[in-house]
């Protein structure tokens, strides 16, 4: 562990937070620039060439704005709450295999700020920590929307964790390592964990969805039935956190199915044309955060195409089908994979 | 009950099949429907550099015009304020002094005239009401004002300039039947209000 080690690593750590604030900040222009193509609007384009100052506006409009601390709500805990989400949404992204590795000056530089071996088992972690952020938020506003959005978000939360997890285990199953990078790496060429396990793709993705408090599984915020949900009571730069944690749980989400499933850095037959170790770990981090460009727009494209289910339709969704469905996942992936063995013991 | 439309669907609450289970079809073909209206010409007019095209005969700002020798034709009579639905026009009159013949076109003349363009529906009953073709809406746009009180415009926003370039012409926006009619300067316009019923 040399100095030069921790410099590098720290600069990785530095590159990764701006680039996930970056990203999330500019979501909320795409956001609104997707929304608007896809109703057939222009959407912002006042602020700047084609309103690419818009997020720039948009904060300093968020921080200029009245702060407001209920009377009755439980400050401390009030004031943690947005932070706690901004935290946990930021800190998965240290597992993210954002491409293979770097050669300069004789040195290896992977760009990966950690692989840890149960890298998964983190990326859980975190990912269910990020309900408190919300919970925490909507029980110390003492309101009744604010604690329902809560509620709503905390049980939705927990509910589509199961089948997520239930569909991980088969991939873990099938490819043997709960290391993310060793999961990014496996799937190189057309080796995408997709074509052996769509079933589980498709269950993550739709969890994922649900995971984020995204449409079509945005009960927490119906405004309709809870006015603003868990951050009704939030205002100025607080209720600003609250939406960047979204966006940025939509990254990292991209980010992690992309990994997980869509080949991560890989691109088939990339290798064919270029030689250089040094621009093929480049290119790979394109090809990443093309995949994760294109996973952002989709959450957007699904958003803005599909409407909100009842409730007890999204808890029909996530336990009467997503975890059976999951379960069916992992007995035939169990099965694929112990076919010699059954094979074995039927007819021999 | 006999239906209104011939829009109307019966309600059925029926069991949903597997493909309407899973959503999955619903929500592809959903999405394609979206992602194609990525696509497609917006109709968003950007408004300051770009402007809508007006009809010929678009209502907009009133004008109170001038005869040929600058003089104002508003007579003061009243007509406009009976005609109008929306009650906008008020006004009170004077007599014309001797000396101001260059002035006032009649003896009598409106010494203020006020529209109030917030009740105005620029429904165009003025102008028709009008048996001196004095009053006129032209293409002109209501400019807006932060104030509530600005938007009752008074003679010095209505009368138009005395001087040629100040002018405002309204005989492109009329119809030709109008423009006819005025050829005929010994009708007044309550006859062929008339002889149009």
């Amino acid at each position: 562990m040399t100095l030069g080690y921790l410099i590098y690593k720290l600069i990785l750590v530095i590159i990764v937070f701006a680039v996930t604030l970056l990203i999330a900040m500019y979501s909320t222009y795409a956001e609104r620039k997707v929304a608007g193509f896809l109703q057939d609007r222009l959407g912002p384009n006042r602020a700047g060439p084609f309103g690419i100052l818009q997020p720039v506006a948009d904060a300093v409009k968020l921080f200029m704005k009245e702060e407001m601390i209920p009377s009755v709500s439980n400050k401390t805990l009030f004031i943690i709450a947005p932070g706690l989400s901004l935290l946990t949404a930021c800190m998965t992204g240290v597992v993210i295999p954002w491409g293979t590795s770097l050669n300069l000056f004789g040195e290896n530089y992977s760009l990966q700020v950690t692989d840890l071996n149960i890298g998964i088992l983190y990326l859980f972690g975190v990912v269910s920590i990020g309900v408190y952020g919300i919970m925490i938020g909507g029980w110390a506003s003492n309101n009744k929307y604010s604690l329902l959005g809560a509620v709503r978000a905390s049980s939705q939360m927990i509910s589509y964790e199961v089948a997520m997890g239930l569909s991980i285990i088969a991939l873990i199953i099938t490819t043997g390592t709960l290391s993310v990078g060793q999961i990014a790496a496996q799937q190189s060429g057309w080796h995408w964990n997709i074509l052996v396990q769509p079933l589980g793709a498709l269950i993550f993705i739709v969890c994922a969805f649900a995971e984020t408090n995204r449409a079509p599984f945005d009960l927490p915020e119906c405004e309709q039935e809870l006015v603003g949900g868990y951050h009704t009571e939030y205002s100025s730069m607080k209720m600003g956190f609250y939406l960047f944690a979204e966006y940025i749980n939509m990254f990292i989400s991209s980010a992690v199915i992309s990994t997980f499933y869509f080949g991560g850095y890989n691109m088939p037959f990339i290798g064919r044309f270029i030689q250089s170790p040094n621009l093929l770990a480049i290119c790979g981090v394109v090809f990443l955060f093309a995949k994760i460009f294109f996973g952002i727009f989709f959450f957007m494209w699904v958003r803005w195409t599909i409407p909100r289910f009842r409730y007890d339709q999204l808890m029909n969704l996530g336990w009467k089908m997503l975890i059976p469905l999951s379960i069916l996942n992992l007995v035939l992936t169990c099965t694929w994979m112990m076919r010699h063995e059954i094979f074995n013991a039927l007819f021999k | 009950m006999l239906p209104l439309t011939n829009r109307s669907k019966v309600v059925v609450k029926k069991e949903m099949s597997l493909s309407e289970k899973i959503y999955l079809p619903a929500i592809i073909s959903g999405m394609m429907i979206t992602f194609s209206h990525f696509f497609k010409k917006k109709p968003t007019i950007q408004y300051p550099e770009q402007t809508r095209e007006f009809s010929a005969i678009w209502r907009g700002q009133h004008v109170l015009k001038r005869d040929e020798i600058g003089a104002e034709r508003c007579t003061s009579c009243g007509l406009c304020a009976v005609a109008c639905p929306a009650e906008a026009i008020t006004m009170t009159s004077a007599e014309r002094k001797p000396g101001e013949e260059h002035l006032y076109r009649e003896e009598k003349y409106a010494a203020t005239y006020e529209i109030n363009m917030l009740r105005c529906i620029f429904c165009g009953d003025c102008e028709d009401a009008c048996p001196k073709e004095a009053i006129f809406l032209t293409d002109r746009k209501v400019d807006s004002e932060y104030n509530r009180g600005l938007f009752t415009y008074g003679k010095d926003i209505l009368v138009e300039g005395i001087e040629k370039e100040k002018r405002i012409d309204v005989t492109k926006r009329q119809t030709p039947e109008v423009l006819e009619f005025k050829k005929h300067k010994e009708f007044d316009h309550n006859v062929v209000f008339e002889k149009k019923k």
